[in-house]
């Protein structure tokens, strides 16, 4: 079964980008496919790759990067909630005459298409905010 | 789902200008309008507080954007939801609620209210009816 | 044609419980999750209206979130099911859509 995957809430604050990982990780393990996780709201905030967490505790955004990178989950930063809350790309970054840019690992920013194409294309959707 | 449409309810259970979901939620309304699918809007709990007349921002500094409801009809989204026992639990009725309306092309273009009020269990059907939920 | 509810709130601090079980049909599941769990316990003061309304409802609470909170199993109200992250996936597997109760 596909699965879309909805974060709407920001790292640390709230539990939701923990549960969502934690119920990705087992979709995968029990053979189902996560094709793309989308990021809104504050949720954006999960895709900055300057958060430095104390070493004692889990480190969300490398959970995910790590989630992408083994098994090509697409993780898509929604780019009108990104702009407000200052997460860039290195495009976006130079389009829009700023001196950084803050992307994580195997995050992307794009559209709100890609959430409605997500929900589309997905058998179930799962939402994880606040 | 028929001919690869699906029937997609926004479920908006928050009030305006404290959170910013209910802006945010609008955002995926209005692009998610483009996909040609079936598109409800649920309004239930404090998410009646989104579509109240004699919203005035300008003190806070934040935008309202309580008109853009009215446009919905251009984006051919046209079935608005409103919970009674949601009103009737914070003293609104549906006088308190903006007009809100659509053209029914199939009906000469006749202009039509796009808020349909419904009772818990005619909402919790219409929750029930559908292929994807979004939450705000 | 079921619907798998999910509530991350506790019932003390908002109404999203009480919410999702007005809206919720036979045959649904309602999955506490997060906050969601202290709505599991049995013995508060919310629990006799939410055992009421559960009626021909599943409820079933995320067990990892139990542990965490300090909650012993043998706490929650009668009939309730735990289930861990596994259980979770395979809920919204087994209905037809999820609604989560933000």
């Amino acid at each position: 079964m596909k699965f879309g995957v909805v974060v709407s809430e920001g790292p640390y604050t709230h539990q939701a980008s923990d549960t969502a990982y934690h119920f990705v990780t087992a979709a995968l393990a029990a053979g189902h496919e996560v094709p793309r996780v989308f990021f809104y709201h504050d949720g954006v905030n999960v895709g900055t790759r300057l958060s430095i967490p104390p070493q004692d505790e889990r480190n969300i955004q490398q959970q995910w990067s790590a989630l992408a990178k083994e098994h090509g989950t697409d993780l898509v930063i929604c780019i009108a909630a990104a702009q407000r809350r200052g997460l860039l790309d290195k495009n976006e970054a130079e389009r829009q005459g700023k001196d950084a840019d803050n992307i994580a690992e195997g995050f992307r920013i794009s559209g709100l298409g890609q959430l409605i194409e997500m929900a589309i294309d997905a058998d179930r959707l799962m939402t994880f905010g606040d | 789902m028929e001919d690869g449409v699906k029937k997609f309810l926004y479920v908006n259970r928050k009030a305006p200008y404290g959170t910013i979901y209910a802006l945010e939620a609008l955002e995926v309304v209005l692009i998610g309008a483009a996909f040609d699918q079936d598109v409800s809007l649920a309004f239930l709990d404090d998410g009646v507080f989104q579509l109240t007349k004699g919203q005035d921002t300008k003190e806070i500094g934040v935008k309202n954007f309580s008109p853009t409801f009215r446009a919905l009809g251009d984006y051919e989204v046209t079935k608005l939801y409103v919970e009674k026992e949601s009103l009737d639990e914070r003293g609104l009725t549906a006088d308190d609620l903006q007009d809100i309306t659509y053209e029914d092309e199939d009906d000469d273009w006749a202009e039509k209210p796009s808020i349909l009020i419904v009772s818990r269990s005619e909402m919790a059907d219409v929750m029930a009816g559908q292929d994807v939920i979004l939450s705000f | 044609m079921a619907t798998l509810h999910t509530v991350n709130k506790s019932p003390f601090a908002t109404q999203s419980l009480l919410s999702c079980l007005g809206h919720a049909k036979a045959g649904d599941t309602v999955l506490l999750i997060e906050d969601g769990v202290y709505g599991a316990a049995g013995g508060t003061g919310l629990a006799d209206a939410v055992a009421g309304l559960g009626g021909a409802v599943t409820l079933a609470v995320l067990a990892p979130d139990l542990k965490a909170r300090g909650i012993d199993e043998g706490r929650l109200m009668d009939g309730v099911k735990t289930v861990d992250y596994a259980g979770f996936v395979d809920l919204a597997a087994s209905h037809d859509r999820t609604q989560a109760w933000l």
